[in-house]
């Protein structure tokens, strides 16, 4: 589904340039649930960008369903960002003036599905977040862990076939969090990829994988319960 | 490419809505503008008719033509002969023209400016004496406000009647006293009153004309002893035909038959109302343009205020673009949106100023159309091709407006504008 080789990725800096990441070869399949770990400024983040082609990379290659992804036009990027996939993100990003529905809905608006449609779809996905009864509200006036749902569902609107989610429960309590990873759980068995990057263990626990980043390598490739945490945390986020 | 469909009006209200006052000012400067232009178009054109209104006691279509004396020698005549038009040359030009519907001769008593001339019982004045045809009235038209105007039978009769301007009869006759069928005396002549007129429109002129008196052209002739004299000629050009060329035509009509030389300029004078016209719109033309350039100026400024607005609504909102981006949005789609949201606010501003400036020229002709009284300012408005000029200037600044922040929009990768506060 998604495989990345020799992926590199440098920031232009005051001085030259500071690589980010160095060489990432990564398969991950159809139906796989994987968590990132990895401490501060190890490049989860920039990974997961160039994943979501929210960013591009210098060197390597990345195939999406069997198809180059190198040298993406901002077009051909939008159109399959809007096909495959969905993003959730730490600071849920919804849009403040927008309701919880409408937020939803935005994804099938770029799409160009007809109103009654969207907001019968958005309505639904609303439905299975257990957020219905939200529907017409502002983010402002939802909990964290409602606004995070409410990105969930925004994110599956479009049926994509990955989520990406960059630390997702890193501005939620821990009981919260566990309900979120829960709702990913069920996400992903429907079928969909789910990419997270977090740091905490045992979110990452839930997943099936885990691969950790060090100053932009893999160290690390396994299945979760093999994956031993170094130390307590990586925390203080930049993001 | 996108129709305004109604999710996109309801995106677009939400960008006014979420920032009321911003939108607002952004408005204010587009909205001044164009009320601007509505108001100094429409008071232009406000003047314009004033003046027009003015004029309207001359007819659009007349022509005046009188004799001077000769500046080329021809035909055996030397340079410098005097030229008279008596009633023959009236018939005959009458019966060779093709271009003039009417030809009416006329003759004034002269020299008696500021001499009471005229008298009625113990009152007298200085007036204007004429001598016209029945016809006259079609090439200089007034208001009959009792009796009647000169006809046929008192041409053929020579008839000693006159018909009086409403000055003249303000200053001959006592307040309330009839003055049909009075006599009044005319360089020691005596003539009664057929008829009193008021002249048509309220310039300078027009007073001239109330204090005039006409008197048959043939009885002008035997009581002042000017027999067939023809002083000059008031003419109607026909419909349809251009006025310098009828100008032209006649006076080679005249030329010919006086003998003469074709290309002599001094010794026939002419004046056509057409020619009148033409400066006046031309100068009314001129303020409407510069009316119009200044309002565009102001419209301009505006215009660039919204540009500078929705700069600082990009920056303010580069987190939202990139979660749009994020979902899904092209490059295409935020171009079209920002485009958008500038000309929703451009236009919704113009609107208000439109609205407000029309308003506002309706109310002022209301007002003046109630009796109020603002010198030579009349029924001010503007025209739909107007408006309509000024909304395509409003739309192209406004995609001019919408372009530079598009840009500035698209310019954002993606990533970087996740990462932006906000
Ligand atoms: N736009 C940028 N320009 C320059 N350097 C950047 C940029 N984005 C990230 N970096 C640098 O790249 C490195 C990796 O950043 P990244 O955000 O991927 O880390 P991360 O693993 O997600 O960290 P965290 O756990 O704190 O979120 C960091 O050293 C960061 O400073
Ligand atoms: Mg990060």
């Amino acid at each position: 589904m998604l495989a990345l080789r020799g992926i590199e990725k440098a920031y232009p800096l005051a001085g030259g340039t500071l690589p980010v990441l160095k060489g990432i070869d990564l398969n991950i399949e159809q139906g796989e649930m994987v968590a990132i770990m990895g401490s501060s400024g190890s490049g989860k983040s920039t990974l997961l960008n160039v994943l979501g082609l929210l960013d591009g990379f210098d060197s390597g290659g990345y195939d999406l369903d069997g198809v180059d992804m190198s040298g993406l036009s901002e077009k051909q990027a939008a159109r399959y960002r809007s096909l495959f996939l969905g993003f959730v993100f730490q600071s849920f990003n919804l849009i403040s003036f927008k309701t919880a529905v409408e937020n939803v809905a935005l994804p099938l608006f770029y799409q160009k599905v007809p109103r009654r449609e969207r907001q019968k779809r958005a309505m639904e996905m609303l439905g299975k977040m257990g957020m219905d009864d939200r529907a017409d509200h502002l983010p402002s006036e939802l909990s964290g862990g409602q606004k995070q749902r409410v990105a969930i569902a925004r994110a599956l609107i479009t049926e994509p076939r990955v989520i990406l989610a960059d630390e997702p429960t890193g501005a939620l309590d821990s009981s919260t969090s566990q309900d979120v990873v829960s709702v990913l759980r069920e996400v992903n068995g429907s079928g969909i990829t789910v990419i997270i990057v977090t740091h905490e263990a045992d979110i990452a626990a839930k997943c099936d994988r885990t691969i950790r980043l060090h100053d932009g390598v893999i160290i690390e490739d396994g299945r979760s319960g093999d994956v031993v945490e170094p130390t307590a945390n990586g925390a203080g986020s930049t993001d | 490419m996108m129709g305004l469909d109604r999710d996109r009006l309801i995106e677009l209200v939400q960008v006014v809505v979420r920032n009321p006052l911003r939108a607002f000012l952004s408005a204010l400067g587009v909205g001044w503008g164009l009320f601007m232009i509505i108001i100094t178009v429409g008071a232009a054109r406000g003047l314009e008719n004033g003046v027009k209104a003015d004029m309207g006691n001359d007819v659009a279509n007349s022509m005046f033509a009188w004799t001077m004396s000769t500046s080329i020698p021809y035909k055996g005549y030397q340079r410098g002969r005097g030229l008279e038009l008596d009633i023959d040359d009236v018939r005959w030009l009458e019966a060779n023209t093709q271009h003039l519907d009417l030809v009416c001769p006329e003759i004034q008593l002269g020299g008696w400016q500021g001499t009471n001339n005229v008298i009625h019982g113990k009152q007298s004045g200085a007036f204007d004496v004429s001598g016209a045809i029945a016809q006259y009235q079609k090439a200089k038209p007034m208001n009959i406000t009792s009796g009647r105007f000169l006809n046929q039978a008192d041409l053929d009769a020579v008839r000693k009647v006159c018909v009086i301007g409403s000055r003249v009869q303000d200053i001959l006759f006592e307040f309330g006293e009839n003055p049909l069928g009075e006599t009044v005396q005319i360089q020691g002549v005596l003539f009664r009153v057929v008829g009193v007129y008021t002249p048509k429109g309220n310039d300078e002129d027009a007073q001239n004309e109330a204090e005039s008196i006409y008197i048959p052209f043939t009885t002008f002739g035997k009581a002042f002893n000017t027999r067939d004299r023809v002083g000059w000629l008031s003419m109607l050009i026909k419909d349809g035909v251009d006025a310098e060329e009828a100008e032209e035509a006649t006076k080679q009509l005249i030329k010919s038959r006086l003998s003469v030389h074709p290309d002599d300029p001094r010794a026939i004078g002419c004046w056509t109302m057409a020619e009148e016209f033409q400066k006046a719109e031309l100068l009314f033309s001129g303020m409407r343009l510069i009316s119009l350039l200044f309002g565009s100026l102001a419209l301009l400024a505006g215009v660039i205020g919204i540009t500078n607005i929705m700069l600082i609504s990009i920056k303010e909102r580069t987190k939202e673009l990139g979660i749009r981006r994020s979902l899904g949005a092209t490059p295409v789609r935020i171009l079209c949106q920002i485009i958008g949201e500038t000309l929703f606010l451009t236009f919704l501003a113009g609107l208000c100023g439109l609205v407000l400036g029309v308003g506002l020229l309706e109310a002022v002709d209301g007002y003046l159309e109630g009796g109020g009284d603002a010198g030579v300012f009349r029924h001010p408005e503007i025209d739909f091709g107007t408006v309509l000029t000024v909304l395509c200037i409003l739309l192209g600044m406004a995609i001019f407006a919408g372009i530079l922040p598009a840009i500035r929009a698209l310019a954002i990768k993606p990533v970087e504008a996740l990462r932006a506060e906000g």
